[in-house]
């Protein structure tokens, strides 16, 4: 059961192959099993989920059946989940058991799905490696010496080591792409404002965006279905109507306009990723897409305005990790601010700290115009080169990393060398459009993912591009070693 | 003294919305600690504010009640600092871009002239919680209940220049609100806190000086008292040649100073920057002119047309027109009974009177409009007498029932019968023939004085319901 597709899964529980309570077992099953090699959960409530399963049971059998209702699903430990430990990754959290539900989490829950467990990732999403948790690097499937990418490396390795059919992201700068391409599955940064935010640990507000990380395009978009919609509660959730996305799945690709730009395969891309990525294309070619070179001029800014405007937005989110309400607190604080700054700096990791400084500093008087005011005014250029390439294509094509998963430990002392991890996949969330990774072949059995950019609200187009590709090739079929029982 | 103050407030106004600016809990004012705060108020992970769309109608109202210009994009930022009261570690405000612009309104002196005083801008935001420093055993406690209350941050331009102009610029903005309906202006309980920015300047001089600004005074007589102190302190130094310190100032009631805050509690640098949770709020014109259509008359409006229309003192009309309410109920009292010259003498002097001794608003007032003018109407066609009417009036007030009803019940009506009132002149004449005498033998200026005394005889043998009027002519005519 565990190498069936979302999609199958479902068929399987309609028609009654098998029950939710037996799918769910055998997917706690391989968590207890398998995890320990990857490290990709943080939390798993086997009695909440088997109680979900049996609930998922009857709803099947009472015909109340929707998509997912039944269909075990992990979620990032950055969704706030009612009655169960939220960490965020970090030691701040550890202790943090919310009140309530993320409305994403609300959304899967109403649909009947089952949670299966909370997946690992860097500390407050910041990361692109899952090296900074709090609770231990989780570990690539396909090499556990590689790191999954980040932040959401846990929810991928969890969905590439099969101990998930499906699971939840959320992607600030590429941490949905990022680590779908490192792990050799299908993950969808939706536009910003398809999917709420409320009760999503905020990183950067204006950046952030949750979305479906599965094998295939087509599990992505019943993903999607379930989260992507107007909540009022998020003033930043957009009322543009919904799709159902499988509807356009299987819509031809003749005619449709794909723009590579060109400062993606410029130096700095690994040139056996970029040789996968040409074939990829090629596929897309031979499947009527037309391929056309295009510009985005100001890519270089990308990684410096992100890296200000991120971490000013961080700054101030994780201020209210203070120790005065919830989570981490100092033993004996001797006042106020022994209070503040002991609670602050034994709950948070470097890279958290690190990222509070520079957004700080970003902030401060007498350089807010020089960082902040500038780097919003970059990224509006960025988003404008987008909107000008839109208007000879229909999609934006290129490499998700400038290559493979590397070594744990490998980056870790090196922060502007991670940073360079985001290239391809910053600019996609500074402009707030959807882009999708794909898996595109391998290199020395390390997968590589293709990205395509869409307009806003083009999630269908890129699914359905995705979709297409998959139809032709089986890269995202292809399952580990260690998932299977092989060697890691 | 040859020092010019110069002096700017900053009052922060609780806006009446049944519920918080960025949340659904409820405002009400004394319930028990954290009983109305929400995850939204206590800053729980990814929780998210979303605005009450309540707290821009009346932010709007405000900014057409000054004539200020509208802000059709404003924009809520971050201000960025660490309390325990403030859980999200900054409070949403506006700083660049604030729903009210520019503006201003008149201000009412002691004296009866006006002055227009600038607003700069006027902007929301939501109040932080409270820290409670007793009953914790040397920790703090905190109550999150007033975290998220909707404030109108509200800027003057340093055109005020006394003690006196301060607090008749908070009177007129406290009229102003309460008409407006957009607050309860409640000082005690904190609906209107105000800071004042307050630098002295050698007279003549175009420099301002350095300033000084005091936090938290909350009531008229403090703002008085503490800009009293302020500019003493400020012109000591400087007739001693030294210079004022720019820095945050509290006023101590009780000790009646200003002496710096702890430089604990004042943070250096907000880091202010555009809220990305929130959307930039854009207001249309339409929304705009359903609201100034819908908006009442204004207190000083109404003060203007009161001292035309019914040709009142600029004391008189401003003491009418201070509330809604009571200025409607004076208008109801002079639709009843047509002069609004007694109207405003009884409404200002017997309805205020026993409010104030009653402890009661207007709105509570157990004697209605329509009932007051009824009651001046017996004045006026004679029926009573001023002095009657306001036993007829207490009657009322204790719920005896309508002016007639009282009069009849009583019988209490003025005797007009000139036969029954030269009897008991005739009366009091014989019965007083030493002070006749007297009265004779005086001069006309005299006279004028012992002429009340045979008035109060008549009047007290006649329980008071003799027509005065009547008296004084069968007097004149028999005191020869």
């Amino acid at each position: 059961m565990h190498t069936k597709s979302v999609a199958q899964l479902a068929t399987g529980l309609s028609e009654g192959q098998f029950s939710s309570v037996e799918l769910t077992r055998v997917f706690l099953d391989r968590i207890a099993a398998i995890d320990p090699l990857y490290n990709s959960f943080i939390s798993v409530d086997e009695t909440a989920a088997m109680a979900a399963a049996t609930a998922a049971d009857k709803r099947i059998a009472a015909g109340d059946a929707v998509a997912l209702t039944g269909i075990p699903i992990a979620h990032k430990d950055i969704f706030c989940t009612n009655g169960m430990r939220t960490s965020c990754g970090s030691r701040m959290l550890d202790n943090f058991i919310p009140p309530y539900d993320a409305t994403v989490i609300q959304r899967f829950k109403a649909a009947g799905a089952v949670l299966l467990g909370k997946t690992n990732m860097d500390e407050f999403a910041m990361g692109s490696s899952n090296e900074s948790s709090f609770y231990g690097p989780t570990r690539n499937p396909w090499d556990t010496t590689l790191v999954p990418g980040g932040s959401s490396g846990g929810s991928a390795a969890a969905v590439a080591g099969l101990l998930a059919p499906a699971a939840t992201g959320t992607d600030t700068g590429g941490s949905i792409r990022q680590p779908a391409a490192f792990c050799g599955i299908t993950g969808l940064k939706p536009t910003y404002g398809r999917v709420s935010r409320l009760g999503m640990v905020a990183f950067a507000s204006s950046l952030d965006q949750a979305g479906p990380m599965a094998h295939s395009a087509q599990d992505c978009a019943l993903l999607l279905n379930i989260m992507a919609g107007h909540d009022p509660l998020d003033s930043t959730s957009s009322k543009v109507g919904t799709e159902d996305y499988c509807s356009t799945l299987q819509n031809s690709l003749a005619g449709l306009r794909i723009g590579l730009p060109r400062e993606y395969f410029k130096e700095g891309l690994d040139s056996a990723t970029g040789e996968c990525i040409n074939a990829a294309l090629k596929e897309l070619e031979a499947l009527g897409a037309t391929l056309v070179e295009v510009s985005l001029p100001h890519s270089s800014l990308t990684v410096p305005a992100y890296y200000i405007i991120a971490p000013a937005e961080a700054s101030t989110n994780l201020s209210r990790f203070d120790g005065v309400r919830y989570g981490y607190r100092c033993e004996d604080p001797s006042d106020l601010h022994d209070l503040y700054s002991r609670s602050r700096q034994e709950g948070f990791g470097d890279e958290v700290k690190r990222r509070i400084l520079v957004g700080t500093y970003a902030l401060s008087a007498g350089y807010y115009d020089a960082y902040y005011k500038k780097a919003q005014q970059v990224r509006r250029l960025i988003k404008q080169d987008f909107m000008e390439c839109f208007e000879q294509v229909d999609i934006i094509a290129g490499p998700t990393t400038p290559g493979p998963a590397f070594a744990l430990g490998a980056k870790s002392n090196d922060s502007i060398a991670m940073y360079l991890e985001d290239i391809y996949t910053l600019a996609v969330n500074l402009a707030g459009l959807p882009g999708i990774s794909v898996p595109a072949g391998f290199v020395d059995h390390k997968p590589v993912g293709l990205q395509l950019i869409g307009r806003h609200f083009d999630e269908a187009l890129l699914l359905n591009t995705a979709h297409a590709l998959q139809q032709v090739t089986d890269w995202h079929l292809r399952t580990p070693a260690s998932a299977t029982g092989g060697h890691a | 003294m040859q020092w010019e103050p110069i002096i700017g407030l900053e009052v922060h106004l609780q806006l009446a919305t049944k519920s918080k600016i960025f949340s659904g809990s409820p405002t009400t004012f004394g319930a028990e600690p954290n009983t109305q705060a929400s995850a939204v108020d206590l800053a729980m992970p990814g929780m998210l504010p979303v605005l009450n769309e309540q707290a821009v109608h009346f932010a709007v109202q405000f900014g057409l009640g000054i004539g200020a210009e509208i802000g059709k994009r404003s924009v809520f930022d971050r201000k960025n600092y660490f309390y325990p009261d403030l859980p999200k570690g900054y409070q949403i405000s506006q700083f660049e871009s604030p729903i009210v612009g520019k503006g201003h309104f008149e201000i009412l002196m002691d004296d009866g002239s006006t002055r227009s005083i600038g607003i700069t801008r006027a902007h929301l935001e939501e109040d932080a919680g409270k820290s409670l420093h007793e009953d914790f055993h040397g920790q703090s406690g905190i109550d999150l209940n007033r975290a998220g209350t909707p404030l109108l941050e509200i800027v003057s331009e340093p055109e005020i220049r006394n003690a006196g102009e301060a607090v008749a610029y908070l009177k007129a903005l406290h009229s102003l609100v309460t008409y407006l309906g957009i607050s309860d202006g409640n000082m005690a309980e904190g609906s209107m806190r105000c800071d004042v920015n307050i630098s002295l300047r050698r007279i003549g001089s175009e420099t301002l000086g350095t300033r000084a600004e005091i936090k938290n005074v909350n009531s008229f007589r403090f703002v008085e008292k503490a800009i009293r102190y302020e500019i003493e302190r400020q012109a000591d130094i400087l007739d001693d040649g030294g210079k004022v310190v720019q820095e945050t100032r509290l006023y101590d009631a009780d000790r009646d100073e200003t002496r710096p805050m702890r430089s604990k509690e004042v943070a250096n640098d907000y880091r202010y920057f555009p809220e990305p949770d929130l959307l930039p709020v854009v207001i249309d014109d339409a929304y705009i002119e359903a609201i100034r259509s819908a908006l009442p008359e204004l207190p000083a409006d109404k003060r203007h047309r009161f001292m035309q229309q019914y040709e009142l003192s600029a004391y008189d009309a401003s003491v009418l027109s201070d509330s809604r309410p009571l200025a409607a109920y004076f208008e109801a009292v002079v639709a009843e009974c047509g002069d609004a010259k007694i109207a405003a003498n009884w409404v200002q002097g017997e309805l205020l009177g026993q409010l104030n001794r009653d402890e009661r608003s207007i709105e509570h007032c157990p004697v209605s409009a329509a009932d007051l003018g009824a009651l001046i109407r017996r004045i006026l066609d004679n029926s009573i007498s001023g002095k009657i009417a306001k036993q007829v009036f207490e009657a009322m007030w204790q719920g005896a029932g309508s002016a007639d009803d009282i009069i009849a019940a009583k019988g209490l009506q003025q005797v007009s019968d000139s036969g029954a009132i030269e009897t008991i002149v005739d009366e009091v004449l014989a019965g007083n023939a030493a002070q006749v005498q007297q009265y004779l033998d005086a001069d006309e200026a005299k006279q004028k004085k012992l002429v009340g005394f045979f008035v109060g005889q008549v009047m007290t043998l006649s329980k008071g319901q003799a027509n005065p009027q009547m008296v004084n002519t069968l007097l004149a005519k028999k005191l020869v």
